[in-house]
C-alpha cells in the first residue's frame, strides 16, 4: 500500500521535495550560486518529465479526493516540462537574478497546485489547488521587483483573480446545494437539470474562463503579460493554461454532462467572441509579449471549439494541441525573453533585420511562429487540425468555418513578424546575442518537438490510446 | 546482416551525401573540396550493401523468388485498415532495381570526379546526385503505393534541381521548368489513381492491393468493377491513371516532350537519371502492379502496347534526324523504354505467359549499362571537343581510344548484335511480341532496324569521318576517373546478357527457362546488320549523300526534324487556349473578386479593431464589471434559449 501510494503522488511528491530543499538547504546559505541552483531544479524537473512512463494506473486516494492514471500522470509530465524549458531558456536572466530561489520556490508551488488540481475528483481539492496555483503566480508576476509595472501586473492579477475565485465559489456552494456532494461522480449522477443548476454551472464556468482567458473575462491577461517578466508570462500563458484546460475538459465532460446543450452553447458564444476579439487585439499590438497574450487568447478559442465535439476526439485533440502549444510558445517566449533581458527591445519594429545578426535565433522565432499560425508542416499544423476534426466530429461546421476565418486572420500578423525578421533590413539591426548553451538545448528541444510532433504519428496516437468513454 | 538493415544502409549513406554535402558543403571549404571523394564513397558503400543484399536474394537455394516485407511502419492511419505505411518490399524486381541503380550512381559518381572536376558548385552537385539516388532507391523499394509516390515526387525534385544545375543558362532553367511541369502534370493522374485504387482496395499496401484486385471473388474486385465512370470501370480509370503517372516520368508519348530539352543538365547527370534510372521508373511502376493489370484488367495492358510501340517507332524516326548527340540519346531511350512498355503490354501472367513481363525487366537491365555508358562515352567526346553538335566531331577514334572501344561497344549492343548484352533482351521481346501480337512485332522490327541506323549514323559521325579544325585539344581523352566507369559499363555491357535473366526473374516468382531460338534471331539480328552498314555507306566518311537524302525526302524530313511539331501543338495548347480562356479570366477573378473580398475583411478586421480597443481601459474595476456582464448576459441567453 506504502509503494502504491508513492508511485500514485509521485509528480506531488518530487515537486514537494523539491520545495523542501530550496527552503532549508539554500535560502540562507548565500554561497551557493544562482547557476547551481537552477541546475538542481532542472535536473528535478526532468525526472518529473519522465514520470509518466511508470506505474501510469487508475487508483484514488486521500478518501476519493485525489485520483490519478496514466492520462493524468502525462499531462503532469508535459507542465513539468513547460517549466523545465521555462527555466532553461531563461537562464541568463535568472542566473543574475538575486531571488532566483525564491522565483523557483513560487512557481513549483504553483506547479504543485496545478498538480493537485488536475488529480482532484472533488470540487474542494480543486478549488484547493487552484488557489496554490495562482496565489504563488501573482507574487511571481512582481518579480522585476524594481519595476512599476510589473507591481501593477502582480496587483491585477490577484485582484481579478480574487474576484473570479469568489464567483466560483458561488458556483460551487450552488452546486453542493443542489447535490449535497462535492465529489465529482456524485455531482454527475445529482445533478438536475434546471435554472438554478445552469446558472451555477456558468458561475464555475466563468472560473475557468477567467484562468483560460476567454472574453469577456479575459481583460486582466494583457496587463498582466505586459508587466509581469518574460519567464513569468510564459508561465502564465503556458502552463497555467495548459493545466487549467485540462481540468476543464475533465470537469465538463465528467461533472457537467448532464448539462450538455448548456455548455455547448456558452462554449459557443464565448468561443467566437475570444478568437474574433483575441485576434483583432492581436493585430494591433506593438509590444510583442502583449501581441504574444492576446494571439494566446484566440488560440484558446480553437480550444473551446473542440470542447463541443464528441469527448474522446475532443480530449485527446486538447491534449496533442497543448502539448505542441508548450513546445511553439515556449519556444516563442524563449527568444523574446533573451531578447527582452539583454537589449531591452520588446516591440515587433525592433524585430526588423534582426536575422542578419541573430541566425539561430531568427530561425527559432520563425518556426515558433510557424507553427503558432499553423503552416504546415510544423506541429502547429497537425494540433489545429485534430481541434477542427473534434468539432467536425459533432457537425459544427459554421463553428469551423469562423475558425478558419481566424486562423487566416492570425497568419497575417504572425508573418508580418517573420517578415520583420526576414525580409526586412534595418540600419542598426539588434546585434548578436549571446546564448547560454543551455538555452540552445532547450530552443532545440523546442524546435524538435514542433517538428517531430507533426511527423511522427504514433504520439497523438499515444495520446488517444488514454481516451476513454466518459 | 539482416536484410533490413541492409536495406537502411543502401539507403542511408546517399542520404547521409546529400545532408553532409548540401548543409555544409558551401560553408566548409574542406568539404567543398573533398565532395566528390565523400559522395563517391558514401556511394560505394550504399552499392556494397545494396549488392550484397540482392546477390544473397538471387543466389539463394529455393528457385522461388518470394516477396518479403522486410520492415513496415505505420505513417498515418486513416480509419481502420486503410493506412499510409514507410516500408520495404524486396522481390526479384526490386531487388534487381536496387543493384542497377547503386551501380550506375556508383559510375555516375566516379565519372563526374573527372567530369565536374573545375566546377563551382561541386559540393552542391555531388549533395543533388545523393538525393536523388536516395529518393530513387526508396522508390524501388517502396511497400506502399502512397509511399511510392512520395520518393517519386523526390525523384522529381531532384531531377529538376540536376537539370537546372546550370541555372545561370537560360535554357537549362526553362528545360527544368518543363520536365517538372510535364511530369508533375502526369503525376496528377497517378495521384488520382492512386487514391481511386486505393478507395476501392481498402488499402495502400502493395502486396494486399495486388491481392484483392486480382482476386475474381474478393468484394473488392466486384465494387471497383461495378463503380464506373464515363462508361468506363473504376478499375480501368485507377489503372489508366497510375500508367499516366508512369509515362509521364518514362516520356512516353505524347507526355515525352520533356525528356530531349532535360539534357541541358550535366552530361553524367543524363546518364544517371535520364537514361538509366529516373525514366524506366514508370515501367517499374507498371510491373509492380502487373498482376493487376494483367489479371483485372488485360485490356489496359494493349493500350500500354500501343503506346508503348508507337514511342518506340516514332523516338527512333526522330532520332534519325537530330544533330545534337546528346539528343540522339535522348529519343533513342525514349525508344528503347517503348520496347520495355510494349513488352509488358504484350505479356500475361504466370509462368510462360509472363515471358514479356522478364522480357521487358532484363531490357531494363541491359539497357541501363549501355545507355549510360553511352552518356557517360558522350560526355567524355564534350568534354574533349566542348560541344554536342555532331558536325563538330568527327575521326576521334584515334584520340579517344578507350571511348571509341566502349562507345562502339554499347552501339553494338543497343542495335541488338549478338553477342552483347543488348541482343539477348531484345530478342526476348521480340520473342514476345511475336507470339502474342504480330503487328507490334513487325513495328517493332522495324524500329530496331533504325535503331541500329541512327546509332551507327551518330558511331560514325563522331569516331570516323574527317577531323574537324577545332579539335586539337591539349587536356586529352580525360583521367582515369572517367575511363574507368567507361571500362566498367563496357564490361558490364558485354556480359551481362548472359545471365538467364527469366530464371530470376518472372509474374509470379517461378523461374522460366530461357531458350534461345537461332531461327528467330536470324531476320532482327539481319536488319540491325543492315541498318549498320547503311550508317556505314552514309557516314563512315564525310559526303554529301545524307544531304541529298534529306533533299529528296523534302518536307517529311523536316516534318520529322521538328519532332512532329509536338513541341508547337503544346505550345499552341497552353498559350493560345489555356492561357487565353481559362487562366486570364481566372486571373481577373482572382484579382478583383477574391482580394477585393480579402481587401473588404481586412478593412473590416482594421476598423473594427480601433473601435473594441477602448474595452481595454486598464482598469481593474472596469474589468471586473465586464467580468459580471459576461456571467449576466450567458445567463440570460441560456434561460432564453432553454427556458
Amino acid at each position: 500500500m506504502g509503494l502504491e501510494l508513492l508511485f500514485t503522488l509521485k509528480h506531488e511528491l518530487l515537486i514537494s521535495l523539491s520545495i523542501f530543499l530550496l527552503l532549508f538547504i539554500f535560502v540562507g546559505s548565500n554561497h551557493t550560486k544562482g547557476a547551481t541552483i537552477i541546475h538542481i531544479v532542472n535536473a528535478l524537473l526532468l525526472i518529473s518529465v519522465f514520470f509518466f512512463l511508470f506505474e501510469p494506473k487508475q487508483s484514488f486516494v486521500f478518501n476519493q479526493m485525489f485520483e490519478s492514471n496514466g492520462l493524468i500522470q502525462f499531462q503532469k509530465s508535459i507542465l513539468s516540462l513547460g517549466l523545465l524549458l521555462i527555466s532553461a531558456l531563461s537562464f541568463q536572466w535568472l542566473k543574475h537574478h538575486k531571488n532566483v530561489i525564491e522565483f523557483y520556490l513560487l512557481l513549483l508551488s504553483s506547479l504543485l497546485g496545478m498538480f493537485f488540481m488536475i488529480s482532484a475528483a472533488n470540487m474542494l481539492f480543486f478549488y484547493l489547488g487552484l488557489e496554490l496555483a495562482t496565489i504563488p503566480l501573482a507574487a511571481a508576476a512582481n518579480f522585476d521587483l524594481e519595476k512599476r509595472k510589473s507591481g501593477e501586473a502582480a496587483m491585477k492579477l490577484i485582484y481579478s483573480s480574487a474576484f473570479s475565485s469568489a464567483l466560483l465559489l458561488l458556483g460551487i456552494s450552488f452546486v453542493y446545494g443542489l447535490t449535497g456532494s462535492l465529489n465529482f461522480t456524485e455531482i454527475s449522477e445529482k445533478i438536475p437539470v434546471n435554472a438554478l443548476s445552469q446558472f451555477a454551472f456558468i458561475l464555475v464556468f466563468s472560473g475557468f474562463a477567467f484562468k483560460m482567458s476567454v472574453v469577456p473575462f479575459h481583460l486582466w491577461t494583457a496587463d498582466v503579460y505586459e508587466g509581469a517578466p518574460v519567464p513569468v508570462t510564459a508561465f502564465l500563458s503556458v502552463v497555467s493554461k495548459a493545466a487549467i484546460s485540462f481540468v476543464f475538459v475533465q470537469v465538463l465532460f465528467k461533472v457537467f454532462i448532464h448539462l450538455e446543450l448548456s455548455y455547448t452553447i456558452s462554449l459557443a458564444v464565448v468561443s467566437i467572441c475570444t478568437m474574433l476579439l483575441g485576434n483583432l487585439f492581436a493585430m494591433r499590438q506593438e509590444n510583442i509579449k502583449r501581441f504574444l497574450a492576446f494571439s494566446s487568447i484566440a488560440q484558446v478559442g480553437y480550444i473551446l471549439i473542440a470542447l463541443m465535439g464528441s469527448h474522446e476526439v475532443a480530449q485527446s485533440a486538447i491534449i496533442y494541441f497543448l502539448l505542441v502549444y508548450v513546445f511553439s510558445n515556449l519556444a516563442a517566449f524563449g527568444v523574446i525573453g533573451i531578447i527582452s533581458n539583454s537589449l531591452g527591445k520588446e516591440n515587433i519594429s525592433d524585430y526588423k533585420g534582426f536575422y542578419q545578426q541573430n541566425k539561430f535565433l531568427s530561425w527559432a522565432l520563425a518556426i515558433a511562429l510557424f507553427s503558432l499560425a499553423g503552416v504546415p508542416p510544423t506541429a502547429g499544423f497537425f494540433g489545429k487540425f485534430f481541434l477542427i476534426l473534434a468539432a467536425a466530429s459533432k457537425g459544427y461546421y459554421l463553428l469551423i468555418v469562423i475558425a478558419a476565418l481566424n486562423m487566416i486572420i492570425s497568419f497575417y500578423y504572425y508573418l508580418r513578424i517573420v517578415r520583420n525578421i526576414f525580409m526586412e533590413t534595418s540600419e542598426n539591426p539588434m546585434p548578436q546575442v549571446l546564448v547560454q548553451p543551455i538555452t540552445k538545448v532547450a530552443l532545440i528541444v523546442c524546435l524538435i518537438g514542433m517538428i517531430v510532433l507533426g511527423l511522427y504519428g504514433p504520439v497523438y496516437e499515444y495520446i488517444a490510446a488514454f481516451a476513454k468513454p466518459f | 546482416m539482416q536484410n533490413t538493415n541492409l536495406v537502411l544502409l543502401t539507403l542511408a549513406s546517399p542520404l547521409l551525401a546529400f545532408l553532409l554535402l548540401g548543409i555544409f558543403g558551401s560553408s566548409s571549404n574542406w568539404l567543398k573540396k573533398g565532395a566528390g571523394i565523400i559522395g563517391t564513397l558514401l556511394m560505394a558503400v550504399s552499392f556494397f550493401f545494396a549488392s550484397q543484399l540482392s546477390l544473397a536474394y538471387f543466389l539463394n537455394q529455393t528457385p522461388n523468388h518470394t516477396q518479403q516485407i522486410l520492415f513496415s511502419y505505420t505513417w498515418l492511419q486513416f480509419g481502420s485498415g486503410l493506412s499510409i505505411d514507410m516500408g520495404a518490399l524486396l522481390d526479384a524486381t526490386s531487388a534487381m532495381m536496387l543493384l542497377v541503380v547503386t551501380f550506375i550512381s556508383l559510375m555516375v559518381h566516379v565519372f563526374s570526379l573527372g567530369y565536374m572536376h573545375n566546377d563551382e558548385r561541386f559540393a552542391s552537385y555531388y549533395a543533388y546526385l545523393g538525393l536523388f539516388t536516395f529518393s530513387m532507391l526508396g522508390l524501388v523499394i517502396s511497400a506502399n503505393i502512397f509511399q511510392i509516390y512520395m520518393f517519386w515526387e523526390l525523384v522529381g525534385v531532384s531531377s529538376f534541381l540536376l537539370i537546372g544545375y546550370y541555372f545561370n543558362k537560360q535554357s537549362a532553367v526553362a528545360a527544368a521548368k518543363k520536365a517538372f511541369i510535364v511530369t508533375r502534370f502526369a503525376d496528377l493522374g497517378f495521384l488520382i489513381g492512386i487514391l481511386t485504387l486505393g478507395y476501392y482496395g481498402e488499402s495502400f499496401d502493395f502486396l494486399t492491393l495486388i491481392g484483392r484486385l486480382s482476386d475474381v471473388q474478393s468484394p473488392q474486385f466486384a465494387a471497383i468493377g461495378v463503380a464506373s465512370f464515363a462508361g468506363i470501370s473504376a478499375l480501368t480509370w485507377g489503372l489508366l491513371l497510375v500508367f499516366m503517372g508512369g509515362a509521364g516520368k518514362s516520356a512516353m508519348f505524347p507526355l515525352h516532350i520533356w525528356l530531349p530539352d532535360a539534357m541541358e543538365g550535366p552530361t553524367p547527370v543524363s546518364a544517371l537519371i535520364h537514361a538509366a534510372t529516373m525514366v524506366v521508373a514508370g515501367v517499374f511502376l507498371v510491373a509492380r502492379l502487373f498482376p493487376i493489370f494483367a489479371i483485372a484488367a488485360p485490356h489496359t495492358l494493349d493500350i500500354i502496347a500501343y503506346i508503348g510501340i508507337f514511342s518506340a517507332l516514332f523516338a527512333a524516326l526522330i532520332a534519325c534526324t537530330q544533330t545534337d548527340i546528346k539528343r540522339v540519346l535522348a529519343y533513342s531511350t525514349m525508344s528503347q523504354i517503348g520496347f520495355m512498355m510494349f513488352a509488358l503490354g504484350v505479356s500475361g501472367y504466370g509462368a510462360e505467359n509472363g515471358a514479356g513481363f522478364s522480357a521487358s525487366l532484363f531490357h531494363l537491365f541491359t539497357h541501363a549499362f549501355f545507355k549510360s555508358l553511352l552518356f557517360l562515352g558522350a560526355g567524355a567526346i564534350i568534354h574533349y571537343v566542348h560541344s554536342n553538335e555532331m558536325e563538330d566531331m568527327g575521326g576521334l577514334r584515334k584520340h579517344m581510344p578507350i571511348t571509341h572501344i566502349s562507345f562502339l561497344i554499347a552501339c553494338l549492343a543497343i542495335s541488338g548484335i549478338p553477342p552483347f548484352a543488348g541482343f539477348f533482351s531484345k530478342e526476348a521481346i521480340l520473342h514476345a511480341a511475336y507470339q502474342s501480337n504480330p503487328a507490334i512485332y513487325y513495328m517493332a522490327l522495324f524500329t530496331s532496324f533504325l535503331t541500329a541506323f541512327y546509332m551507327f549514323r551518330l558511331y560514325f559521325s563522331i569516331f570516323w569521318s574527317t577531323q574537324k579544325a577545332a579539335q586539337d585539344n591539349a587536356h586529352g581523352e580525360g583521367t582515369w576517373s572517367m575511363k574507368i566507369p567507361l571500362i566498367l559499363l563496357a564490361i558490364a555491357s558485354v556480359l551481362f546478357g548472359f545471365i538467364p535473366f527469366s530464371e530470376y526473374v518472372s509474374t509470379d516468382g517461378k523461374p522460366i527457362a530461357t531458350h534461345l531460338d537461332v531461327l528467330f534471331s536470324i531476320a532482327p539480328v539481319t536488319l540491325g546488320v543492315l541498318g549498320i552498314l547503311l550508317a556505314k555507306q552514309l557516314y563512315q566518311k564525310a559526303s554529301v549523300k545524307p544531304q541529298k537524302i534529306a533533299l529528296a525526302l523534302g518536307s517529311a524530313y523536316g516534318f520529322v526534324k521538328n519532332k512532329f511539331y509536338i513541341d508547337e501543338v503544346y505550345q499552341y495548347i497552353t498559350k493560345k487556349m489555356l492561357f487565353a480562356w481559362v487562366a486570364r479570366p481566372a486571373a481577373w477573378i482572382d484579382k478583383n473578386i477574391i482580394d477585393g473580398f480579402y481587401l473588404l475583411l481586412a478593412q473590416l478586421t482594421q476598423f473594427s479593431s480601433v473601435y473594441i480597443k477602448g474595452i481595454q481601459s486598464g482598469k481593474v474595476q472596469a474589468y471586473a464589471m465586464y467580468f459580471f456582464a459576461g456571467i449576466l448576459s450567458l445567463a440570460s441567453l441560456l434561460f432564453y434559449v432553454l427556458k
